[in-house]
């Protein structure tokens, strides 16, 4: 048995064991479900350390000796005493650290979520679906505005809100389930040309 | 000092953030952004890194003490977190090496297959929402099923007008919808920044 069936039958066992769970909650499933959870955290880990902590932290530090850099690697290991009941409130200021972006956060979404659409929906009516969009965008966002009640006439006008977005989740259920559908042709393609075959092949010529 | 100093950091830098957008000079761009913010940001990363790790072993650990149900999986998460970690420290990370080789062929496949079995939990939620027979499951599924059959070879044999009864459900009323939740979802997040900024909320401070 060469080395790349081999690694074929180790991913067929796993794959198998997950599909295991479409029958019921099982040993198997279980096993690989745990071990999935190790080996990503030991993959990131890894990641990590080569392509964070060597280049940003070891190598300026050490190599280019920029010790100013040693203030925030202390302020980082403040993480860590988010485990101690006496000392977790010096974990507040890696996160406050990180919190300050927020501030760019104010001018970006201002500009991505809202001017841009604005700019986007702010067109001339010029055919019956521009003039649908326009319809739809505009009770969309009334639907969510809750300090007038829904009832009456604007009430009925909101409802058509509703109706845009069963469509448009709709629309995103189904793009969602075929690209779920094309991973399980991928994994489907897998146990039979990879494995399936590849084993007919190794033992049957 | 608890939780003063934190918010002050907070409000403080985010206002240079703020200022960050919107002027154009050298100290913020540069001095702040390239020679402040970036390295000590990055040397920070590594240590959030290592928080989750000794957080999700320490739950594990927990559990194998506590002899919990399920106990005896938690040897697997550290069987694979630990082979995979010393593969990657003591191997290296090129192709051909163990690490590589646990990716390619335990976590790629499991990762897929995992996703891979929403496919059958979203065709059975599908089957729910229909039971419901409510006017807008209707609706949304007869959106998703148009959807899903332009895609399909199969879709274009029922009908040739399906891939473009497809698209215009993409262009007009999805649009319009995603347009609506986003503009929402904008206005919340410039309400939410806001309140961070200036210091009304505080949760992601935590308690005391």
């Amino acid at each position: 048995m060469s080395f790349e069936l081999f690694s074929n039958l180790v991913g067929a066992f796993f794959t198998l064991c997950i599909f295991s769970f479409l029958y019921k909650d099982n040993p198997f499933y279980q096993m690989s479900e745990q071990l999935l959870v190790g080996i990503s955290l030991g993959y990131s880990l890894v990641l990590t350390y080569e392509r964070v902590f060597i280049p940003y932290f070891y190598q300026p530090i050490f190599l280019k000796h920029e010790w100013i850099l040693i203030i925030p690697s202390i302020i980082g290991l403040f993480y860590l005493f988010r485990f101690s009941s006496k000392l977790s409130w010096l974990s507040r200021y890696p996160i406050a650290f990180s919190m300050m972006s927020v501030g760019a956060s104010v001018a970006l979404a201002m500009h991505t979520s809202i001017l841009v659409q604005m700019r986007q929906a702010m067109v001339p009516i010029e055919n019956i679906n521009l003039a649908l969009i326009f319809i739809g965008t505009i009770t969309v966002l009334l639907y969510f505005f809750f300090s007038k009640a829904h009832t009456g006439v604007y009430g009925q006008f909101v409802n058509i809100g509703k109706w845009f977005m069963m469509v448009g989740f709709g629309a995103s259920f189904g793009l969602t389930v075929m690209a779920r559908i094309s991973l399980l042709i991928g994994r489907i393609q897998f146990l039979v040309n990879d494995v399936f075959l590849a084993l007919k092949q190794a033992f049957f010529g | 000092m608890k939780k003063t100093v934190p918010l002050l950091i907070v409000i403080i830098g985010g206002v240079i953030w703020l200022a960050w957008v919107f002027v154009p000079h050298r100290i913020i761009q540069d001095v702040f952004y390239y020679d402040f913010y970036l390295p000590w940001a990055r040397a920070m990363a590594p240590f959030a890194m290592l928080l989750g790790v000794i957080s999700l072993s320490m739950m594990h650990y927990g559990k194998i003490k506590r002899r919990v149900p399920k106990w005896q999986y938690s040897f697997f998460f550290f069987a694979g977190f630990i082979v995979t970690s010393l593969a990657g420290f003591i191997g290296g990370t090129q192709k051909g090496g163990l690490y590589m080789w646990i990716f390619e062929n335990m976590q790629m496949p499991m990762s897929a297959t995992m996703f891979s079995l929403l496919a059958f939990y979203m065709a059975s939620a599908a089957y729910k929402a229909f039971r419901a027979r409510s006017p807008e499951a209707t609706v949304l599924l007869v959106a998703a099923i148009i959807v899903m059959l332009a895609q399909v070879p199969f879709g274009v044999k029922i009908s040739k007008y399906i891939p473009d009864i497809s698209q215009w459900i993409l262009d007009v009323p999805n649009l319009a919808s995603k347009r609506g939740i986003l503009l929402g979802v904008g206005l919340g997040s410039v309400a939410t920044a806001l309140k961070i900024m200036l210091g009304i909320e505080r949760s992601y401070l935590g308690g005391d």
